[in-house]
């Protein structure tokens, strides 16, 4: 079998096992089989992007492309390109997507919309496939909007609950601002510049100089634009907290794999772009520390389980780019994939809570470790993952980001530093504050009392992926198997090789520290929690309705976007449907004095003719006379 | 030369203008339909005259000009059947022939 069309079927299988559900899998009776063909695609491309990843890391990128579109003098191709990134981030795709989906057997049983639900999901995990292995940015576009589309099926998957309509429709919309931004980029590159879209070629222009300055900076500003609404960067982060409306796995999905991870990699893509755009950087950058800053103190005021982890996803997508950002390409890409793990094992254990205790409150629930002892341990994984704890995944691709944001050139990296190990601090606090809650103590409520563990199919996918969590920190050491080490493969020119006590020692520092004072607060209670919130309800209140940022987006929809509006439609209501009016009256008061002309009268006819005629006469007549002939008269 | 020669082509065109002046403005401003009809005959008789007339000072020893006045004459006779055909009908419907009160199609 030849490479490219090998490569075509890792994103090519679950978009095939999408056909066949949407086909034969929606009747209810058909529904219950709706997982098989689903599972055995992602089995399939899981298996493929491995061997594609260990190619690549042995023999170098591959390439394949043929021609689709020429629009002019602009050529469109479609095509692969597996390199060390894509590769990385498919095997991510396929292993978390395939995990996600066993779990959903579990987790979805007896739904509505079995069927629909699996679907939606293949067509999703295939989405993001084809986004990631797309070798030309218009080809990724397509699959980047198609990615959203799924989202917005998903998280409103459940469309008879109002809220859960309203999330997908916010998702939507709020990402569409930034995809309006991507477009934007696709169009400069075509108009503005060489007409060229494949990857490949682009960095070889933007390394020989073929693009100017000005167009690099534009361009690599309004793909950021893009990846702002995907990956939930503020200001645009706010759909992501209400997507917690859709199923859990589903959450787990877009938090990990698929949706939120595109902005991610689509700056890693680009990166060509951005390395000779310093402006741009700048701005990935200070807004990535916006954004992990707001994620993180948002997630500590919060009390839906779901929603402390979607403000944690936010906080920690805001790292990745701020680790991209300062210089730092391997560690975003590397704490991507971390993150990819221990976010989607996360979720899936709060899916697991949710399914046993029937609420999102972590405040009734309590005391789940006993009675939920997989679960429960799994969970503390990935809480220690996620808060940096050596030696698990997160405490090494965190390091590298806090190292690259050290060793950086760009101006007021120091400060970045402290919001960052700010941030590390904070997120080991409301981690643990939510596994303290949650899992220790005395349970809260009746339900919380008759928990039970989730059956197997859901608890398998938490261990792998707890072991996965564990381990993954591993893809940077140089091991045998991986060619000398997949995160050391995937960098962007000459970057450092930072290593520094500071940063292990500072993050390891502040990460115990947000650990102790969740220990504190929620377990020993030696800390009163209402009493520091009585004390500053002004903090509190700040942090508990994030930051005010939704209010703000409100407000701002309703002055600004519907006061602008209301003076376009005032415009067109007068204007334009005033133009088109007048051009209908106009027709009308003429047609009123020239029906006049209509009078019935035969004889007023026949002398307006004569006249003519005698007119008509005179013309030619007089014409002739002056030597002119007419046409058809000239013989 | 015979007596016709004599009298000049300008005399024979005169005639016919005045003729189809006077079937012209019989046409525009006689109320009687059946006028209406005599004066479109008298405009057609006065290209009658015209057509033999050129006919007869033509050098030429073609007919064409008395084809003509022939197939005028058919069409007026046709003509003539129709139009009374149609007046009829138009008396049963308005009860009238005069054409000022025949006025349906104002706008």
């Amino acid at each position: 079998m030849p490479a490219g069309s090998e490569y075509l079927l890792i994103p090519g299988l679950p978009l095939l096992a999408f056909l066949l559900v949407a086909a034969f899998g929606l009747r209810p009776q058909d529904e219950r089989a709706a997982p098989v063909p689903i599972i055995a695609a992602l089995c399939g491309s899981l298996y493929l992007s491995l061997r594609a990843l260990a190619h690549v890391t042995a023999a170098g990128p591959q390439e394949f492309s043929f021609p689709w579109l020429y629009v002019g003098p602009v050529q469109l191709d479609v095509g692969v390109l597996v390199d060390n990134l894509s590769a990385l981030m498919m095997a991510v795709v396929s292993l978390v997507s395939l995990l996600v989906q066993i779990y959903s057997i579990g987790y979805m049983k007896g739904e509505i919309g079995y069927g629909r639900y699996f679907a939606y999901m293949s067509l999703f995990s295939g989405s993001m496939l084809a986004l990631v292995i797309s070798d030309n940015i218009v080809q990724t576009y397509i699959f980047w909007e198609l990615v959203g589309i799924c989202s917005y099926l998903l998280i409103g998957f459940w469309y008879r609950r109002p809220a859960a309509a309203a999330a997908a429709k916010k998702a939507f919309v709020v990402t569409r601002f930034g995809d309006l931004g991507f477009l934007t980029a696709v169009l400069l590159l075509s108009f503005l510049g060489l007409g060229i879209f494949g990857f490949t070629d682009l960095a070889h222009a933007a390394e020989q100089g073929a693009l100017s300055k000005g167009l690099i900076t534009a361009v690599s500003l309004l793909l950021f634009c893009g990846a702002v609404g995907k990956s939930a960067q503020f200001p645009l982060h706010i759909w992501l907290p209400d997507a917690m409306e859709g199923p859990t796995p589903v959450s787990a999905l877009i938090h990990a794999a698929t949706m939120v991870a595109a902005g991610v990699y689509l700056v890693a893509r680009t990166y060509f772009l951005f390395a000779l755009a310093p402006a741009a950087l700048l701005v990935v950058a200070i807004i990535g520390c916006l954004t992990l800053f707001l994620g993180a103190t948002m997630g500590v005021a919060e009390d839906d389980i779901k929603r402390v982890l979607a403000y944690s996803t936010i906080s920690q997508l805001g790292y990745m780019m701020l680790g991209l950002a300062v210089g730092g390409y391997m560690a975003g890409v590397f704490h991507l994939t971390t993150h990819a793990f221990f976010k989607a094992l996360l979720f899936l254990t709060a899916g697991s809570v949710i399914h046993s205790v029937n609420t999102n409150n972590m405040w009734q629930m309590g005391g789940l470790g006993k009675r939920m002892p997989i679960t429960s341990l799994t969970c503390l994984v990935g809480a220690l993952a996620l808060a940096g704890i050596f030696p698990l995944s997160g405490f090494w691709s965190k390091d590298a980001v806090l190292a690259a944001i050290l060793s950086s050139r760009l101006p007021g990296h120091q400060a970045m530093f402290v919001i960052a190990l700010i941030g590390v601090s904070l997120t080991a606090f409301y981690m643990f504050r939510l596994w303290f809650v949650t899992f220790t103590g005395k349970a809260r409520t009746e339900a919380a009392e008759h928990a039970h563990e989730s059956p197997w199919v859901m608890t398998v996918p938490l261990i792998v992926l707890a072991i996965i969590a564990v381990i993954a920190g591993a893809l940077k050491l140089h091991l045998p198997f991986t060619g000398g080490g997949i995160a050391e493969a995937i960098r962007f020119g000459h970057e450092p090789e930072t290593h520094s006590t500071l940063v292990i020692a500072g993050s390891l520092l502040c990460a115990t520290a947000g650990i102790g004072v969740a220990w504190a607060t929620y377990r020993a209670e030696h800390i009163s929690s209402a009493s520091f919130n009585a004390r500053f309800p002004a903090i509190f209140q700040l942090l508990k309705n994030g930051w005010y940022l939704n209010r703000a987006w409100e407000l701002f929809a309703i002055r600004v976007v519907i006061g602008g509006s209301a003076l376009f439609a005032w415009f067109d209501r007068h204007v334009v449907d005033g133009m088109v009016n007048g051009v209908a009256w106009l027709c009308g008061a003429g047609s009123q004095q020239l029906r006049r002309l209509q009078t019935g009268q035969v004889q007023l006819y026949a002398f307006v003719i004569a006249l003519g005629i005698i007119a008509a006469l005179i013309a030619i007549l007089g014409g002739a006379a002056h030597g002119l002939t007419f046409v058809g008269g000239g013989r | 030369m015979n007596w016709v020669t004599t009298v000049p082509l300008q005399a024979y065109l005169t005639l016919s203008a005045a003729l189809f002046a006077i079937g012209l403005l019989g046409v525009l401003i006689r109320r009687n339909a059946i006028a209406v009809l005599l004066g479109v005959e008298l405009m057609l008789n006065a290209a009658n005259i015209n057509f033999v007339a050129f006919w007869r000072y033509e050098p030429s020893a073609s007919m064409e000009g008395q084809v003509f006045a022939v197939i005028v004459m058919t069409l007026a006779a046709a003509e003539a059947a129709i139009a009374l055909a149609i007046i009829l009908n138009v008396y049963r419907r308005f009860k009238t022939v005069n054409v000022d009160q025949i006025n349906l199609m104002k706008g």
